[in-house]
């Protein structure tokens, strides 16, 4: 982790963070188990797991020291990270070839921890929803409760993937309907009529949201993450999701409803504040949230995935580099830029 | 005439050292498009083998009367030519492949490539060398794509040998995975086949890293060669 000077020491290994990272996601995942089920902790196994045997194996490849590197705890953090944005009813193979996507390629061609140019956990989101496009956006139904050993049969491929067990997310159950009324449905009515979308963005999702964010808040009162990321992402996505809903209401859903729906408060406080793929200098850090803001919102409502806060992500890292470049802070003591 | 030493050069450079695929990355853009399986690389390689050897038989006896000043012009007009005789030939007799391999087979003329050997060989050897670069550039085309080609035929949906039927329909494609796998679609677009070529240019670099190292009788290579993968 590297900022531009000053300087200040600071004695946090690289595992005390990533272990600090991982309990600020459990109020999100508590959250999220009790909307859909013991099948999210599943997959968050199967995803540590495989997380573990790629890095494992990548280490013993690469000559470096399995003790020092796989005990770091940051392939821990991606599986999780994959786990919570995959569907939580996925097949089991998705969630490997995702996590092990993710450790080969993404971190480990690219140099491993510190080297990686994009967001591991984004980069397996991105290739699987490009390649199994329909298995990545069946969600599990509103009201549908399976018992811990139903979901892992059908996680495990034993049960039948029956179709009625699958919807989308409110999210995406809201743009669909809006593009296919073709202005006969507004946001009012549809938010009204379906139980999908419970108080204001989606039954329990909004409790999911409410987790992260407390873990969020919680990683910054630590000082593990600074401010800028996530309120520069937060407030474009507020800004803009506003203007269209004030402009018209009708067809655009109020800002509440895109900050407590998708990945948007996983994505701010937990995925574009990672600091490897992101920008590092405090103006740059505000330009990339609000860029990740910005995009996730014009791709999730007028693209054609479910959420486009992976994308944004994906677009921003790579746009990193030039904004550090740009946004260097003056050396200490000069007055302009060294 | 030709010796058996320029030969043996002229097809080590074509088919491994100077690699089109792998070496000088020419012609990427039919190679992302048409290796969506094994038939469409050969085939479309087969077309470049045949306008490349004789655009390069075509240049090497013009190259004393071409004026230097407008050579290009003259060399896209000769390339050009044997393209339209392909691609008409491929309308012909391979009306369905034809289909598929579509604009990739006009855009002959701009690939790389050929022109890249038309002015870099042709014009400066004789005709007999020559020819055989052009084929045996030709050559290292072809399996590079075949073997790309079948990577994602095989990844994206389980198959190898699909589109045969085009070529000789008395063959069928083989089914090598089960009917149940769910294909990934990813390796059947561009950025698969990106991922793929990187994957390739890798494994041909660990070969070459771990035969210099046994040609200077150093011990085998370095564990962080294996990394790359």
């Amino acid at each position: 982790m590297f900022a531009p000077a000053p300087f200040l020491l600071k004695d946090a290994s690289v595992s005390q963070v990533m272990i600090q990272v991982c309990v600020a996601l459990i109020p999100g995942i508590a959250a999220y188990a009790s909307l859909v089920g013991p099948a999210i902790l599943v997959q968050l196994v199967i995803a540590t797991l495989a997380a573990l045997a790629a890095e494992a194996v990548m280490l013993t490849l690469r000559g470096k020291s399995l003790a020092l590197f796989l005990t770091d705890g940051s392939a821990i953090v991606t599986a999780w990270l994959i786990a919570l944005t995959f569907p939580p009813l996925a097949p089991w193979w998705l969630v490997v070839t995702g996590t092990v996507f993710a450790v080969v390629v993404a971190k480990h061609l690219y140099g491993g921890l510190g080297q990686n140019p994009f967001n591991p956990a984004m980069v397996a989101f991105a290739v699987c929803i490009v390649a199994f496009p329909a298995l990545m956006s069946q969600w599990p139904s509103v009201g549908l409760q399976l018992g811990l050993i139903d979901q892992m049969n059908i996680i495990l491929g034993w049960a039948p993937r029956v179709d009625a067990l699958s919807g989308a997310t409110p999210l995406d159950a809201m743009k669909t309907a809006l593009k296919l009324g073709e202005g006969s449905f507004d946001v009012a009515t549809l938010l009204a009529n379906q139980d999908i979308y419970g108080n204001f963005a989606g039954r329990g999702w909004e409790w999911v949201a409410g987790g992260y964010l407390l873990g969020g808040l919680w990683l910054w009162h630590r000082q593990l993450i600074t401010w800028h990321v996530p309120l520069a992402f937060v407030g474009s996505l507020s800004l803009i999701s506003g203007a269209l809903w004030l402009y018209n209401p009708a067809q655009f859903a109020s800002p509440l409803f895109h900050l407590l729906s998708g990945g948007a408060m996983l994505g701010a406080f937990f995925i574009a504040t990672d600091p490897v793929s992101g920008c590092t200098t405090p103006r740059g850090k505000l330009i990339f949230g609000a860029g990740c803001g910005l995009l996730a919102y014009i791709i999730r409502v007028f693209g054609g995935y479910p959420d486009g806060v992976a994308f944004a992500v994906l677009l921003m890292n790579l746009s990193a580099p030039v904004i550090d470049l740009l946004t260097q802070p003056p050396v200490f003591g000069m007055k302009d830029k060294a | 005439m030709i010796t058996r030493d320029e030969l043996k050069s002229i097809a080590g450079n074509g088919i491994w050292k100077q690699n089109s695929s792998l070496v000088q990355l020419l012609g990427l853009c039919p190679l992302l498009a048409v290796t969506t399986n094994m038939v469409n690389g050969v085939m479309l390689s087969l077309a470049t083998i045949i306008v490349m050897a004789v655009a390069n038989v075509a240049v090497a006896s013009l190259r004393n009367f071409i004026p230097h000043e407008i050579r290009i012009p003259v060399f896209i007009l000769i390339v050009a030519a044997l393209v339209t005789v392909v691609d008409l030939l491929f309308n012909a007799n391979l009306h369905e492949l034809y289909l598929v391999l579509g604009i990739f087979i006009p855009l002959i003329v701009t690939n790389c490539i050929v022109l890249a050997r038309v002015e870099a060989f042709a014009n400066k050897n004789p005709p007999l060398q020559s020819t055989f670069d052009g084929i045996f550039m030709g050559l290292g085309m072809l399996w590079t794509l075949a073997l790309l080609g079948t990577l994602r035929e095989f990844f994206g949906s389980g198959t190898l040998l699909g589109g045969i039927d085009m070529v000789f329909p008395s063959l069928k494609p083989i089914q090598v995975l089960p009917e149940s796998y769910p294909g990934f679609l990813l390796a059947l677009l561009p950025p698969g086949a990106f991922i793929l070529l990187g994957c390739m240019i890798a494994w041909k670099n660990w070969i070459e890293a771990r035969a210099a190292a046994r040609a200077k009788l150093k011990p085998p290579a370095p564990v962080e060669a294996l990394g790359c993968h």
